[in-house]
């Protein structure tokens, strides 16, 4: 993106329904955008959670404006990634304010931030390029406070003379915190981690273990039991392979939905041990229930009971990338400690399974 | 919720603090306060190493081993020998990521 008439032009081009008009101000016309969710947007959001077509869900980067804003208004700093633009104006309804959309390559405020797209440079650049000092009279934005990890408000003040003040976690608290003088409590500051946000990131977890490691390990087992001297057995792969795959399938949903949805009342801290305490759990439940899983024979059940909760901790470990208070040094601790478990769980499942060929194939 | 107990690096140098409370305002899980005009670590088992205390902390009184509390991330980092990222951003994004 070279400059604002860059944007322009780009808008133009291919104009957004929730862009409503201009407003005029020194420098030219801004791009109005409404407060109003349509229903457009609520199916665009459904996309984006469930990941696909994210890239075309890009806002333009550049300064919009909510209401009738004027030389006095807030100004806003928000991400270009639809879903934290669309709270950001859903939140903003019934206020006049600036918005100042940063070029984040369509990822949210707090990821952008931990990867410094959302950061002081950023800031720095769109406010020359939107030449707000010009469109405001003021020298305060308000950053959203899960942006402060990209942002140095100080280094931000002294290369453009704008104060950054950090607005509240959650968008929905903003007018709150204008009208308290922009003050937020304790409570607005905190990050929470309620049920609903772990349910709502599930299917980024449950997606990618489907998509990249099931049908390898569906392809690995269903040749494992397959395989008789005389070559691979279709019916045997089936028959004999299916409790196996089944068990995959239940401890994908032990790790990558029962946990992160229960993660507050799964004993210990380690999410590796929560993981792995749902995986053992499931396949008790799984083996105890469904008949069909009942009659595994005594090594199958053993190499049973050592993969799938690794498999399952192994997945639910992966949650620490969308829970909000994970830290590195934790999780290294963890990979350091979980990582040679894991390989010894894997090497020593597959000796169990070639025992049970080998008796099976009466060798032993 | 808490994470592992004591394995956070943050840390705090209290003959460079001046008590403005920038760490305070930006910490999203509460771990300063300020205290007879320092700051003071709460709980620091609450950090998660983001790294915004530092980077708003005008008189260097603060250090963090930034990064990100992601699995993958770090798994990323041990097969490439980079630091830890996760894979979400520009070009290659899997849309794995939030
Ligand atoms: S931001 Fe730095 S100087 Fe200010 S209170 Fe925190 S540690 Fe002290
Ligand atoms: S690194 Fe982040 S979570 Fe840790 S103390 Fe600083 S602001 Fe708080």
């Amino acid at each position: 993106m070279a400059d604002l008439k860059f944007i322009k032009m780009n808008i133009e081009k291919n104009r957004p329904a929730w862009v409503t008009g201009t407003i005029t101000t020194e420098i030219g016309a801004i791009y109005s955008v409404s407060p109003d969710l349509t229903r457009v947007d609520y199916w665009e959001h459904l996309k984006c959670r469930i990941s696909a077509f994210r890239n075309n869900y890009i806002v333009n980067p550049g300064l919009y404006a909510v209401g009738v804003p004027d030389k006095n208004s807030d100004v806003l700093v928000s991400a270009n990634y639809k879903l934290s633009f669309d709270a950001f104006r859903k939140a903003l309804k019934g206020l006049n304010v600036w918005i100042l959309v940063l070029d984040t390559k369509g990822i949210n405020v707090w990821c952008a931030a931990g990867k410094g797209t959302f950061g002081t440079d950023e800031l720095v650049r769109i406010i020359s390029v939107t030449r707000l000092d010009r469109v405001v009279d003021h020298r305060r934005i308000i950053v959203p406070q899960l942006g402060a990890p990209g942002i140095s408000a100080h280094k931000t003040t002294k290369a453009t003379g704008f104060k950054v003040c950090y607005g509240p976690v959650r968008a929905e608290d903003i007018g709150a915190y204008i009208a308290a003088g922009y003050q937020a409590t304790r409570d607005m500051r905190t990050v929470k981690f309620p049920l609903v946000d772990r349910l709502i990131l599930t299917p980024m977890e449950i997606n990618p273990a489907m998509k990249k490691y099931y049908p390898w390990y569906a392809l690995i087992i269903l040749t494992i039991f397959g395989l008789q001297p005389g070559g691979i057995l279709f019916m045997d792969a089936i028959s004999a392979g299916l409790p196996f795959l089944l068990l995959g399938l239940i401890s994908v949903i032990a790790g990558a939905l029962v946990t992160p949805v229960l993660l507050p009342f799964i004993p210990f801290r380690s999410f590796a041990v929560k993981g792995w305490i749902t995986g053992i759990l499931a396949v008790f439940l799984s083996t105890t229930y469904i008949s069909m899983l009942g009659h595994l024979s005594k090594v199958l059940l053993i190499a049973a009971y050592l993969f799938f909760p690794l498999a399952s901790s192994y997945i639910a470990l992966q949650f620490t990338g969308a829970s909000t208070f994970t830290g590195m040094s934790g999780v290294k601790k963890e990979l350091k400690i979980g990582i040679p478990l894991y390989i010894s769980g894997v090497a020593v499942s597959l000796i169990l399974l070639l025992i049970y060929k080998l008796g099976e194939w009466r060798v032993l | 919720m808490k994470y592992l107990s004591n394995t956070v690096s943050l840390e705090i140098f209290p003959e460079h603090c001046i008590g403005c409370g920038s760490c305070v305002e930006v910490c999203p899980h509460g771990v300063f306060a300020i205290e007879n005009k320092k700051a003071v670590i709460l709980d620091k088992d609450r950090c998660m190493e983001c790294g915004a205390c530092v980077g708003n902390c005008a008189f260097g009184a603060l250090t963090v081993n930034k990064g990100v509390g992601c699995a993958a991330a770090v798994i990323n980092s041990i097969i490439s020998g980079g630091e830890p990222s996760c894979d979400c951003s520009g070009e290659n994004k899997t849309g794995n990521c939030c």
